[in-house]
């Protein structure tokens, strides 16, 4: 098995999560992040389902090697500076707006809706407009 | 509230969980990477291209999409509804998501269920920021201005 199975089946996996827990909802998204009004908060579960998984997973790896790599490809930052909190609240209001986050936004292209392909466009636009401005 | 529970049952929201978890564990313990979707995707648009070994970053995305097709075609589940926001609030939404996430070097996957496992303080930051922020904006679009998003 190399890294390209690897790479494929955790995408397979990830997508058939995202459609399954309703993360590819943004209508039930939203619901989520409606705290004040009609509150769902089932998708609190879908990332602690998650985390349930990596946390020891990750923390069992990272004291080892990973099994097809030298060496684990980690973030060179470690500080918690502007862009971080100011990028991240960006993204949380993008993320209310519409009810997409990246993951399942790319998902959702399959659905061939319309709006999906609009967002995903916008979102890599916003993206080159990030790279064009620290470059 | 209870409708709104039945949207998605419960056992599927887990098992959706334990998948996304299982699969970002899987890429970080076979091949040592995060499985950020938005660094993954948006390092595929730089100009010129930092990273040389693009292949699986492509068989990624590629899974994500087939898998979501397989999931709904395997369990006779529906296709969920659209977003149902205007064409300015769509192009805004997308801007907002590309740029913050890439200010911020991060998404919901990236540092919500990678990032955090691996107890990086940067993550947990994000991780509220974005949660917050998020819930702060429903509730001024949807409360505060009515808008219909």
């Amino acid at each position: 098995m190399n890294q390209k199975i690897i790479a494929l089946l955790a995408g397979l996996f990830f997508g058939a999560g995202l459609a399954a827990s309703g993360m590819n909802d943004s209508n039930v998204v939203q619901g989520f992040l409606d705290v004040s009004g009609d509150w769902n908060p089932a998708l609190m579960f879908v990332m602690a389902a998650a985390l349930m998984v990596t946390i020891p997973g990750f923390q069992y790896f990272l004291r080892r090697k990973p099994i097809l790599a030298q060496s684990f490809n980690l973030p060179a930052l470690k500080n918690i500076d502007r862009q971080l909190v100011m990028g991240s609240i960006i993204f949380g209001i993008g993320w209310a707006l519409v009810g997409y986050c990246p993951g399942p936004a790319i998902a959702a292209l399959g659905y061939l809706n319309w709006e999906g392909i609009v967002f995903v466009l916008a979102m890599l636009a916003g993206a080159k407009l990030r790279q064009f401005q620290v470059t | 509230m209870i409708s709104a529970l039945q949207a998605v049952p419960y056992i599927s929201v887990l098992s959706g969980g334990l998948l996304i978890g299982l699969a970002a564990l899987l890429l970080f313990a076979f091949n040592g990477r995060i499985a950020g979707v938005c660094g993954i995707t948006f390092s595929l648009i730089k100009h010129p291209p930092s990273l040389p070994f693009t292949a699986w970053r492509w068989l990624f995305l590629a899974g994500l999409i087939v898998g979501t097709l397989l999931y709904h075609f395997l369990t006779n589940t529906p296709f969920p509804e659209p977003p149902n926001n205007s064409l300015p609030l769509l192009i805004a939404g997308g801007l907002l998501v590309g740029y913050g996430t890439s200010m911020g070097s991060g998404c919901t996957s990236g540092h919500g269920v990678c990032g955090i496992a691996r107890f990086s303080t940067r993550s947990i930051t994000a991780t509220a920021c974005f949660m917050l922020a998020g819930i702060a904006s429903v509730f001024v679009f949807k409360h505060l201005f009515g808008w219909s998003i």
